[in-house]
């Protein structure tokens, strides 16, 4: 009993360090984010041929875009109280669902872009859509990259079950997919809003 | 067509050493080197040895001696660049054009700028940090073992990118920092930029995860009782470095990755056309730049601070003041970019800021110098060679210093913006600072790691002519930049008058060149009279204070067989207080130790991270692909693997401490 109770110990002492090392990538990710950021600040008067964010702006869409992402934050964390019960089934299914919701966020981004570029918009034709598309495609891009790892969990929530590894893992993911979700609200309230004022 | 697809844009002009004289040279120099050390390695049959010993490692220690050795190679071909500029200066005077065309002159100066910064000082930073953060702070090792594996591979790749740039393809020839619009597509069309942005990515990803790694030793780590204020200088100095790593690195990231995306898909954040802005690119870059010095130059001041204290055998004077001094740098360095650019046009207003935020900077740097000098002041000096780096940096680094608040007045920096004054200034500080005290940090702790002292008398002379050295070469840029001459010149007018400086600049090239020799030969010498030079005590310099030297040298594996309990800024000095008035050490009881198992996990991702470099840089879309594919597999691969660590016994450790006591290691 007491070595399984040192193992307990053990295991909080190295996740707490193992967790507080990814809140700190998480702040340095946030860093370039703030460097994209500013560059749409700089930039985004920069049209050059008269085409900005205020002319494609549909907030109704963007709003739909939003509400799937917020939606899949919280199946993430119905998933992670799931995984404090070691209900692996329920983990998943909620995975999965969290996963079709984020897929649907990347495939309302991706119709918008290729709409863009298809109209001779893309991110060559201004520094203002440069800075746009970088923007918003970066997040988008994380959410893709978020969407890729919660494959990987799911494949390893069959292979380990709940083991200490697999919880430690869906907490990054977590932390990273909530962090997604904060980015998106400055972009919406900064890119979309504000674009469309 | 089908050529374009297997080869992307390589071609027979992508190959310079099959017409350039120069370059063939090189080629030839690299190639019977690299045969030597294959040779050399398959003779005795080393390959198994060095796969398992040292390309899969995950201990800090031999990290660290791999990115001494990463420094130490880099650190000579970067002399070589700047040998090849100092001669071409010497003698491009006039109707002389000197031995180097221009295209070629260009390649020289931004490969000596790129290869000093991110391929010495960096590697040579995260080599000391290796070297002495897990010891100081009694670790068995760093937070994240195999991150820290990555980030050295990442970083060696890197370097790799920029050496492979000799001979495939031609490198940046836009100065250190690439300022665009010359960076961008229309102004340098070649894979130069490319090979630049690339080598700097890959390995600022390595320093930022490395960065990462070592805040949370830091934090989370140190040994029970090391409250922060009993934590080593040195270790303070670090986790201000990383901090400023973690908030700065990103941002070199991002703006790299906007020139890409600029050069690659023909984007318009800092191009001339379309809106672009290219002022922003140079505001970026050195919101990343400055940190950037302050991240070499602190850790510089940590070592001082540990070296000063040993050689006087004397307490660091102004401990607390030490720290705050530290920490009030770590914060100013973000408030002082814009002084690289005074000349820019942002107003007299935010000029008058910047300049002053800049002339701050110089009080808590004063505060350090003067704890220095106070705590050779009644103290017993040793006058060792890592004290000797230290004194010759006090001097050296108070001028490079003055020189830079004389040009943190905005009207001043006008008159000298982008001279030889300037450049004379940062190697002042640069040299002075960072490269003296890594040389200091690296013989103070080369017998903790090694377990034998570097040879003395060598060292000796290796400190005496990089210090002359350094002021022949230096100090007459400071006055032909007075003079009005721009920086990065590779022919000048013979009425300028400044050509009897630049000669006996070159005349100070050669000075340090014999230093450098000094120093590989230092390193043979030492090596050669390893069993003569064995350091058995474990406190090589007997002024040791802090836990490092309580451990014998050298280091075992495990670092600490018991974990120290620390209840003062000094365990080990109070121990051996204790020891000299009789107090009986209590014998050690050991456990069982954990201890992570060795990779090649980091090494493959770094590998095939560098495939997509080379991908991207030639336009080589299998490569890219095979590479991002390998980055995934390697991984993710590593995340299904379980068996990831083992235990020593505690009978093992026991006979390990004890054949250390017989002296039997």
């Amino acid at each position: 009993m007491s070595t399984h109770e040192h193992h307990d110990h053990h295991q909080q002492e190295t996740d707490s360090r193992l967790v507080f090392g990814f809140w700190l990538y998480i702040m340095s990710d946030c860093l370039i984010f703030a460097s994209l950021f500013a560059a749409f600040a700089v930039l985004h008067n920069a049209t050059f041929d008269g085409f900005s964010v205020k002319q494609f702006t549909d907030l109704p869409y963007v709003l739909t875009e939003t509400l799937f992402l917020l939606a899949s934050s919280f199946t993430y964390g119905m998933a992670i109280l799931s995984l404090y019960k070691n209900n692996r089934n329920k983990v998943i299914t909620w995975l999965i669902i969290t996963f079709l919701l984020g897929l649907c966020f990347v495939a309302l981004e991706v119709n918008e872009f290729t709409h863009l570029i298809g109209e001779g918009h893309g991110p060559d034709s201004s520094a203002a859509m440069s800075s746009f598309f970088t923007l918003v495609g970066t997040h988008g891009f994380h959410v893709s990259m978020g969407l890729f790892w919660m494959l990987v969990m799911i494949i390893q929530l069959f292979v380990f079950n709940t083991s200490d590894a697999v919880k430690r893992r869906l907490t990054y993911l977590g932390l990273f997919w909530a962090f997604l979700d904060i980015v998106w609200i400055f972009v919406f309230s900064i890119v979309y809003l504000m674009g469309a004022i | 067509m089908f050529e374009k697809l297997l080869f992307g844009n390589l071609n027979y002009e992508a190959f310079p050493f099959l017409y350039n004289p120069i370059i063939t040279g090189a080629t030839i120099f690299t190639i019977l080197v690299g045969l030597i050390i294959l040779g050399v390695v398959t003779y005795n049959k080393l390959w198994v040895y060095i796969w398992k010993e040292w390309i899969t490692t995950i201990d800090h220690k031999k990290i660290g001696v791999m990115y001494m050795i990463l420094a130490f190679i880099m650190l000579f071909r970067g002399f070589c660049d700047a040998a090849l500029m100092r001669s071409q200066q010497a003698i491009a005077v006039g109707h002389s054009a000197g031995y180097l065309p221009p295209e070629h002159y260009d390649q020289i100066f931004t490969a000596h700028g790129v290869i000093m910064i991110f391929f010495m000082a960096m590697p040579f930073m995260f080599g000391l940090f290796n070297l002495a953060v897990p010891l100081q702070i009694g670790a068995r090792d760093v937070a994240y073992p195999y991150l820290n594996s990555l980030s050295f591979w990442l970083t060696a790749v890197g370097a790799g990118l920029v050496m492979i740039s000799l001979y495939v393809g031609e490198f940046a020839k836009t100065g250190w920092l690439a300022y665009p619009p010359l960076s961008g597509i229309v102004y340098s069309p070649g894979v130069g930029v490319d090979y630049y942005i690339w080598a700097v990515q890959i390995s600022g990803v390595g320093s930022l995860l490395s960065g990462i790694n070592f805040l949370v030793t830091i934090f989370k780590m140190r040994a029970p009782g090391m409250t922060l204020f009993k934590m080593p200088v040195f270790i303070w100095t670090v986790l201000c470095s990383c901090v400023l790593i973690i908030l700065a690195f990103p941002v070199l990231t991002a703006t790299l990755a906007l020139l890409f995306l600029d050069r690659f898909f023909g984007m318009h954040f800092f191009t001339m056309a379309f809106g672009g802005n290219a002022m922003m690119y140079i505001n970026l870059i050195w919101i990343w730049g400055h940190p950037e010095v302050y991240i070499l130059v602190l850790p510089a001041f940590g070592v001082f601070s540990e070296v000063v204290a040993n050689f006087c055998r004397k307490a660091l004077f102004g401990y607390h003041t030490m720290v705050w001094a530290t920490l009030s740098i770590t914060v100013l360095s973000f408030v002082v970019w814009l002084h690289h650019f005074f000349t820019m046009g942002a107003g007299a207003n935010v000029n008058a800021f910047f300049g002053i935020a800049t002339m701050i900077i110089a009080i808590p740097t004063g505060v350090k110098v003067f704890n220095w000098i106070f705590t050779m002041h009644h103290g017993r000096v040793h006058f060792a060679t890592p004290m000797l780096w230290t004194m010759g940096f006090i001097t050296t680094f108070a001028i490079g210093g003055m020189t830079g608040v004389l040009m943190s007045i905005p009207p001043v920096d006008f008159q000298v913006h982008n001279s030889l004054f300037l450049v004379a200034h940062f190697h002042n500080v640069i040299i002075g600072g960072v490269v003296f005290g890594y040389f200091a940090g690296f013989i103070y702790w080369f017998p903790k790691i090694f377990g034998y002292k570097l040879d003395e008398k060598l060292g000796k002379f290796a400190f005496w002519f990089w210090l002359v050295g350094f002021y022949v070469a230096f100090m007459p840029l400071y006055v032909v930049g007075l003079m009005g001459m721009t920086r990065r010149l590779n022919h000048y007018g013979e009425a300028t008058g400044w050509h009897p400086y630049l000669v006996v600049a070159a005349g100070g090239a050669v000075l340090i060149g014999i230093g450098i020799f000094f120093q590989f030969l230092q390193f043979y010498v030492s090596y050669k009279n390893r069993v003569k030079n064995r350091e058995q005590t474990g406190d090589a310099w007997e002024g040791g204070r802090t836990l490092e030297w309580s451990i014998p040298s050298p280091a075992p594996f495990y670092n600490f067989a018991v974990i120290p309990s620390v209840d003062t800024l000094y365990p080990f000095w109070q121990q051996k207080q204790k020891i000299a008035a009789g107090e009986k050490p209590v014998a050690p009881h050991y456990q069982d130790i954990h201890m992570p198992k060795n990779t090649a996990t980091g090494f493959w991702i770094a590998m095939f991270g560098g495939c997509v470099c080379f991908g991207l840089i030639w336009h080589i879309y299998w490569l890219i692909a095979v590479g991002l594919i390998g980055v995934f597999a390697a991984t993710i691969m590593r995340t299904f693997d379980t068996k990831i660590d083992y235990y020593v016994k505690a009978d093992e450790v026991t006979r390990t401490e004890n054949s250390y006591l017989k002296g039997a290691v």
